[in-house]
């Protein structure tokens, strides 16, 4: 087989050559490898998807015969802690951190035989839609290198499209594995809250995360999210999940019941820039297929969805401003000198390191006084975060303030179990819920970069499904026709299916049929 | 001014080390003097990624000594962060529980319980001093050890109203607690921590004062005296006509000093939220009912029923609840009697002879000296078989070498002269040894009759009682007249 059949091998295609003795996972791992470190060398002359790849083979190598994956290569984003490679997350202040553990969600696909292939660039600590924030310089789209590939699994999405790996691991928080699939035009799925453990995954905001798979097509997806979903000991939050995850089959949608809610409709609703007529009229004959294939389409109301973008951005910083308080500079990462000390700022040594293989005798950490102590967080706060980071930790430190916390924090969790009662209310009637991913298809690098609030709206048809913790799915259904404006032709357009609780293997079959009548292609992207 | 009578309003917060086998959220055992940061992981050194899991175990002693302080179990109880930024907290926040604590209410004693809850201990931080290094700083390094354990926080309401009482009713919590089994609570290892919330006000007045919360007394002495200084303290200034702050106090035992760690202005601000990495603790019918089945009788109820079915004094009743191992001692003593012995005879026996021949906190179960030979002896001296002096020797030698009290009354010859015509010999002998003190005895100065009563005592070896001694020579010297 040629590098470019190999390559262009689905992930479950190349699983079942390689079952069937028609090819060697080492050769298959070497392929990717070499695309992967091409990438990684040409820095941000590339498209920059990736922050580590492996150097040798050792990972194919070690794999079992026989295993469920077969030595199909993984890609990760970089906020999975892997053992001994470096875990980064997308900020500087853990830049050439190197975990002592591996996270649950990576091990467990691993022991299904999907041998670590490289770590994929992220939005700093995930937040972000554009891949723009984080400290390793922007992901560039391979659909338009001008163009950002979402966020903040952008990493991710643009190396599945660019065929720079089969099939990659993301995370979800307000849309972050479904907008970036949208706009690379590859798929993404975010499960049900507590479906996959979150163990070893560097923490954004803990009751919205979710990992899940990025690939090529919706079988390779059913195939990865298969291997990942399950309880785990070490995750509190993580449950037994209630079915198997089943491998899409042929078949029609006659018996789907699919809604449409005017909130989250291609008119926009309550969206205020309104959706890009590309991505409408891409929505509408999405629609409109899935009448063709049987489905009935009906109505549905979310009254309480516009108001999600809101709760969300109180949430989400309130549990970041916790989460990320660990980074003091205490004991891994960044540590800066304090302000004003002897040396005059800047990076200070830190003994011992995380997995604790240091001497412990030595110091941690030398001060004078305790205002001494309280620069060296600072400053190392200050130089290892990012401008978006600092935005969301001080968001999230004023809403969770005495005397704000009801106003804030209160406010919007109620918020969050309206949405959540929409749902299950609107799951009485219907199926399953389609909304577009995106308002828009991928947008020019820096389009946002002076106004954050533009740049958060990216999530506004994604959060209301974190905030329920409720499973959906993003598919591309077309590319933005010809002749409705010279920005953004042609570029994949993303469809995003919604389903209850546990549903996703119902989820995978709809978008599987789907998937069959819309025959996007994805092959221009393939770098 | 110096007319006003002041009275000391007094709450306490203690915090108990729970005794599970792991820490309260991940699995790493707990630390007894290991060295440094030997028992860490993932999650109790923060690092990236990592996530709690509730430990059950120290559920399970939080529902105990929430049952034993008579609390209302939470059916739902929630745990918060309490974030602030410090070297010993490696996640920059507590797992603590914030206004859904584990338990509420109760009472023990005389003083009324407002909640207990759980969460993890800190790191700790060790300073030392100024070392070699070029900047000249303190070095301060952390040991992770100790980081995760598991906590009860119990709180109670301001009804203690002096220093002694404080301590006192501190060790009636530290018998609960160790009968329980839940804690080592041990205060100079730290096991069983102690903060005071103090303010003073008029007698007679219902409101309450200005409080300050003292630190960092380690001991029963030192909880005493810390709160006397604060009292006197903030008497000083009342009558001074000053206003007492409110602040966080640190006692300093060695040299009795209070200073201020830091006022209500620089308090800081924790903001609590619900920990999203963890689930509700639901409280089943089930674990309810296995903590149920844990009770053992706890201290105040042993006290009553010793008092009132032993006939016990109040003093022994306390001494044997308030320290098990004596109590358990005792009651094992009283059931392995063959004979009837009277219960405060033995509980005499075992708080004074006994507990007088063992080192301090040491348990007699321990010792040479089984229950039931202990029950021999008392039932010995009982039946006058020997005398209490002979029974001390008996004693003694069971210290040693252990053994039966009846073979050792033979063996040491200690039998007592009940025959009193072998004791009226030797009290006939001893008079006419000491013809000095019999005549002065017979001419009205009773207290002469020391020495003869010595030399009989010295013939007999102690076997003799005393009692019946005296009565003889005062028989002898009237019948002699």
């Amino acid at each position: 087989m040629s590098d470019g059949e190999l390559l262009r091998l689905s992930a479950a295609e190349a699983a079942a050559a390689m079952r069937a003795g028609q090819l060697d996972p080492v050769e298959l791992y070497r392929a990717y490898r070499q695309r992967a470190g091409a990438d990684l060398a040409a820095g941000e002359h590339g498209l920059n998807c990736f922050t580590w790849v492996a150097d040798d083979d050792g990972a194919a190598e070690r794999l079992g015969s026989g295993l469920p994956l077969a030595g199909v290569p993984l890609a990760v984003k970089d906020l999975f802690c892997t053992e001994g490679v470096p875990s980064q997350a997308g900020s500087k202040i853990l830049e050439g951190y190197r975990p002592p553990y591996t996270a649950t969600a990576v091990a467990r696909l691993e022991q299904a035989g999907a041998p670590l292939l490289g770590k994929c660039n992220q939005d700093e600590f995930a937040m972000g839609s554009s891949n723009e924030t984080c400290a390793f310089g922007p992901v560039r789209n391979p659909w338009d290198r001008e163009r950002v590939p979402g966020g903040s699994s952008g990493g991710s999405a643009a190396a599945v499209a660019a065929g720079l790996a089969p099939w990659a691991l993301g995370t979800d928080t307000g849309g972050s594995i479904r907008q970036p699939a949208s706009l690379c035009g590859v798929v993404g799925v975010k499960p049900t809250y507590g479906a996959v453990s979150r163990y070893g995954m560097i923490a954004f905001a803990s009751s919205l995360d979710q990992a899940g798979p990025l690939s090529r097509n919706v079988t390779d997806a059913a195939l990865l999210l298969r291997h990942m979903i399950g309880f785990d000991e070490r995750d509190a939050t993580c449950l037994h999940f209630p079915n198997h995850i089943e491998i899409p089959q042929e078949g029609d949608l006659t018996k789907t019941k699919i809604g449409v809610a005017s909130q989250l409709s291609a008119e926009g609703g309550a969206l205020e820039r309104g959706v890009e007529d590309g991505v409408a009229q891409a929505f509408a004959d999405a629609l409109s297929l899935a009448g063709q294939l049987g489905a009935s389409v009906r109505t549905v109301a979310l009254p309480h969805a516009p108001h999600a973008l809101a709760a969300y951005y109180v949430l989400a910083p309130a549990e970041c401003s916790s989460n990320l308080a660990r980074f003091d500079g205490v004991r891994y990462g960044l540590r800066a000198c304090a302000v004003g000390d002897r040396d005059g700022g800047g990076q200070a040594p830190r003994p011992g390191d995380a997995s604790g293989e240091g001497d412990p005798s030595e110091a941690l950490f030398g001060i004078e006084a305790e205002g001494e102590l309280i620069g060296m967080y600072a400053r190392t706060r200050h130089d290892g975060f990012g401008a978006e980071v600092k935005r969301r930790i001080m968001l999230g430190t004023y809403a969770l303030s005495a005397g704000y916390y009801d106003a804030y924090y209160g406010r919007a969790q109620k918020v969050r179990t309206l949405i959540a009662d929409d749902f299950r209310k609107a799951f009485e009637q219907v199926d399953f819920i389609l909304t577009p991913t995106s308002a828009t298809v991928a947008f020019p690098l820096g389009a946002f970069s002076s106004d954050p609030w533009a740049m958060y709206l990216n999530d506004f048809f994604t959060v209301p499904m974190s905030l329920a913790g409720i499973p959906a799915i993003s598919i591309p259904c077309g590319r933005s026709g010809r002749g409705l404006g010279p920005d953004g032709e042609g570029l994949p357009v993303g469809l995003q299916i919604v389903g209850p609780p546990y549903s996703e293997s119902r989820l995978l079959q709809v978008a599987y049929v789907l998937e069959q009548a819309l025959r996007f292609d994805g092959e221009v992207a393939l770098a | 001014m110096s007319s006003f009578a002041f009275e000391p309003v007094i709450g306490l917060e203690i915090h108990v080390q729970l005794a599970t086998a792991t820490k309260m959220f991940c699995g790493c055992e707990l630390s007894f003097g290991q060295p440094p940061n030997t028992r860490t992981c993932p999650v109790c050194l923060g690092l990236p990624g990592a996530l709690p899991v509730a430990n059950e175990r120290a559920v399970h002693f939080g529902l105990m000594i929430g049952l034993a302080l008579g609390c209302e179990l939470a059916p739902q109880s929630v745990f918060h962060r309490k974030n602030y930024f410090y070297p010993d907290l490696p996640k920059g926040y507590q797992i603590s529980q914030y206004d859904e604590p584990l338990c509420r209410g109760g009472r023990l004693g005389e003083v009324r319980i407002h909640r207990v809850h759980l969460e993890e201990d800190a790191a700790k931080l060790i300073h030392l001093g100024v070392s070699g290094r070029i900047d000249r700083s303190d070095v301060s390094v952390v040991d992770f050890n100790r980081g995760g354990t598991p906590l009860a926080e119990i709180v109670t309401e301001p009804d203690i109203r002096s220093a002694e009482q404080a301590a006192e009713w501190l060790k009636l919590l530290r018998a609960t607690l160790r009968r329980l089994g839940v804690s080592d609570v041990n205060m100079e290892e730290g096991s069983l921590r102690c903060d005071a919330n103090i303010s003073v006000r008029e007698v007679g007045s219902d409101q309450l004062g200005v409080k300050t919360e003292l630190k960092n007394m380690n001991s029963f002495r030192f909880i005493e005296r810390g709160i006397k200084a604060e009292v006197a303290r903030q008497e000083g200034l009342l009558i001074g006509g000053e206003q007492v702050i409110q602040e966080t106090l640190h006692y300093d035992p060695s040299s009795g000093r209070i200073t201020s760690l830091r006022s209500k202005e620089e308090a800081h601000d924790y903001r609590y939220f619900p920990e999203p990495d963890l689930l509700p603790v639901t409280i089943s019918e089930q674990m309810r009912s296995r903590a149920e089945a844990e009770m053992p009788e706890l201290p105040v109820d042993r006290m009553e029923r010793l008092q009132r079915e032993l006939a016990l004094s109040a003093e022994s009743a306390q001494l044997l609840s308030f320290r098990d191992e004596l109590g358990d001692y005792f009651e094992a003593s009283l059931a392995a009697a063959s004979g009837t012995i009277e219960p405060q005879v033995l509980a005499n026996w075992v708080s004074g002879d006994l507990l007088g021949r063992l080192a301090e906190g040491q348990d007699p179960a321990q010792t040479n000296v089984s229950p039931a030979s202990l029950a021999g002896l008392v039932q010995l001296v009982s039946d006058g078989a020997i005398s209490v002096g002979a029974g001390r020797q008996v004693l003694d030698e069971l210290i040693e070498r252990g053994g039966e009290p009846e073979e050792i009354v033979e063996r040491l010859a200690l039998s007592a002269l009940s025959g009193e015509d072998e004791l009226s010999g030797i009290v006939a002998e001893a008079i006419a040894a000491n013809a000095d003190a019999a005549q002065r005895v017979r001419s009205g100065n009773e207290k002469a009759i020391g020495p003869i009563v010595g030399f009989v005592m010295r013939q007999t070896r102690g076997r003799a009682d005393g009692g019946q001694v005296k009565r003889l020579i005062e028989q002898q010297l009237t019948s002699h007249l």
